[in-house]
């Protein structure tokens, strides 16, 4: 294995394009050093971007943030403007793992990573976060639910990286949170998550809505019948009601020791709703 | 496989090593530098005894590649006394019992003492959330919370 640490992020996509053995990329390392050390892969090549200096920023953007891919989360939890603005992104961040992962752990490896399980993707899936990726032919934007396929699959090509994710400004009225079930009260991998973001008018309708669920399917799901069940309405009891049964509707999910699929489904409609209810409380104070 | 030649700061100490590019930074603590303080729990960052801090930054070593901290400057438990001089949550954990084997000890100290950095008055949760991911099977975590909260109370008086 060959350890490269690129300063610039055209050095690092050419080392990933031109390897001809197994290339990875190395960002926190909390999953690929778990999966080197015991054998899971054998690289060739192992690209460390820590040292491109773009890819280690938080930098505003038109009203929004632009999260560098190599940002760690306890970075991204020490921002107070981007906890600010989606607090429900920060919070899913800040569920994975301890204190140590999170010095090392970034929210673009948690994507990479392509864990239908992964606690940061429902929170940024429902705050509409774009992925810029760099590749041998230039740059592209793809919504971050374009990314992972399946577990541990993703649709970027040979010698691409996630360079880093937008948040985006967003209107007045906005809000969003993360939840996520799991049998402790730290430490675990979700068994359901699910992220809600929510923008209401001046009256306190809801006017555009935006659900996913993590840990139902073979990768996580933006649920559009979930947010269709809450915009025009003024989440009332009706309107939760139906949000949960859409969001149980939508999962299909495995039987493991962490979960039936029965619990899966009943409670990705118990979480929706309410991570529903604290996008509703967020949006009416902004 | 060519080794990787690494300067790196530990416990203020400019030290030069060579390693193998897929060897973690604990192996070479360990194994290369006689740094026997961080200990190998898990080997999957699931149990902290191998905490280290990288350029101040909570991490677990074994979780880090030996050539990754070439230019960064790294803390262990070896850092912490001064000479024969504990350090406070060192003497505090002595003085409450709060390790059997030891085998943990180091990795919590450095966590705690990470927490004590931050913030110097945490609560008894805030010190049970940032020490979740210190795994413990001899005492229960109460002795080791208990130390913590002394070692933080006389830390504040100064």
């Amino acid at each position: 294995m060959r350890y490269e640490a690129p300063g610039s992020i055209e050095s690092a996509v050419a080392l990933l394009a031109q390897e001809k053995g197994r290339a990875y990329v190395l960002a926190g390392g909390t999953d690929l050093l778990v999966r080197l050390r015991g054998g899971y892969i054998e690289p060739d090549l192992v690209v460390d971007v820590k040292r491109i200096e773009s890819m280690r920023k938080i930098v505003p953007e038109a009203g929004g943030f632009r999260i560098g891919a190599a940002v760690p989360a306890a970075e991204l939890g020490e921002h107070p403007a981007v906890k600010k603005l989606w607090p429900g992104v920060v919070e899913a961040v800040e569920l994975i793992g301890s204190k140590q992962v999170q010095g090392r752990a970034t929210m673009v490896g948690n994507l990479c990573n392509a864990s239908p399980a992964a606690d940061s993707v429902p929170a940024m899936v429902a705050a509409g976060a774009v992925a810029t990726v760099v590749g041998p032919n230039g740059k592209r934007n793809l919504p971050v639910e374009e990314i992972s396929t399946s577990p541990g699959k993703t649709t970027l090509a040979k010698g691409e990286i996630v360079e880093s994710i937008l948040l985006a400004a967003r209107p007045p009225h906005s809000g969003d949170a993360y939840l996520r079930f799991i049998p402790r009260t730290e430490m675990d991998i979700a068994v359901v998550g699910a992220g809600v973001n929510i923008t209401l008018d001046d009256k306190g309708v809801c006017k555009a809505a935006r659900v996913a669920l993590g840990a139902v399917a073979e990768r996580v799901l933006l649920v559009g019948p979930a947010a269709d069940a809450l915009i025009g309405t003024k989440l009332d009891e009706a309107a939760l009601d139906k949000l949960a049964a859409a969001a149980s509707a939508a999962c299909r999910p495995i039987d493991d020791k962490r979960g039936t699929k029965e619990f899966r489904i009943k409670v990705a409609g118990v979480l929706a709703r309410r991570a529903a209810t604290i996008a509703l409380e967020r949006a009416r104070k902004s | 496989m060519s080794q990787v030649h690494v300067t790196a700061k530990i416990n203020g100490d400019t030290t030069e090593y060579l390693c193998e590019p897929d060897e973690t930074l604990l192996d070479v603590l360990r194994n290369r530098l006689g740094l026997t303080g961080a200990k190998e729990g898990c080997g999957t960052g699931d149990c902290g005894a191998c905490s280290v801090t990288l350029d101040g930054r909570l991490v677990c070593s074994c979780l880090v590649l030996g050539a990754e901290a070439n230019g960064r400057e790294v803390r262990t438990i070896e850092g912490m006394a001064h000479g024969e001089t504990l350090h406070p949550l060192q003497r505090k954990f002595l003085e409450h019992a709060a390790l059997q084997c030891g085998i943990c000890t180091p990795g919590f100290l450095v966590a705690a003492k990470a927490l004590l950095d931050k913030n110097p008055d945490p609560s008894e949760t805030e010190i049970r959330y940032w020490l979740a991911g210190n795994l413990c099977r001899c005492t229960g975590y109460d002795k080791i919370v208990r130390a913590v909260q002394d070692a933080a109370a006389e830390m504040r008086k100064g």
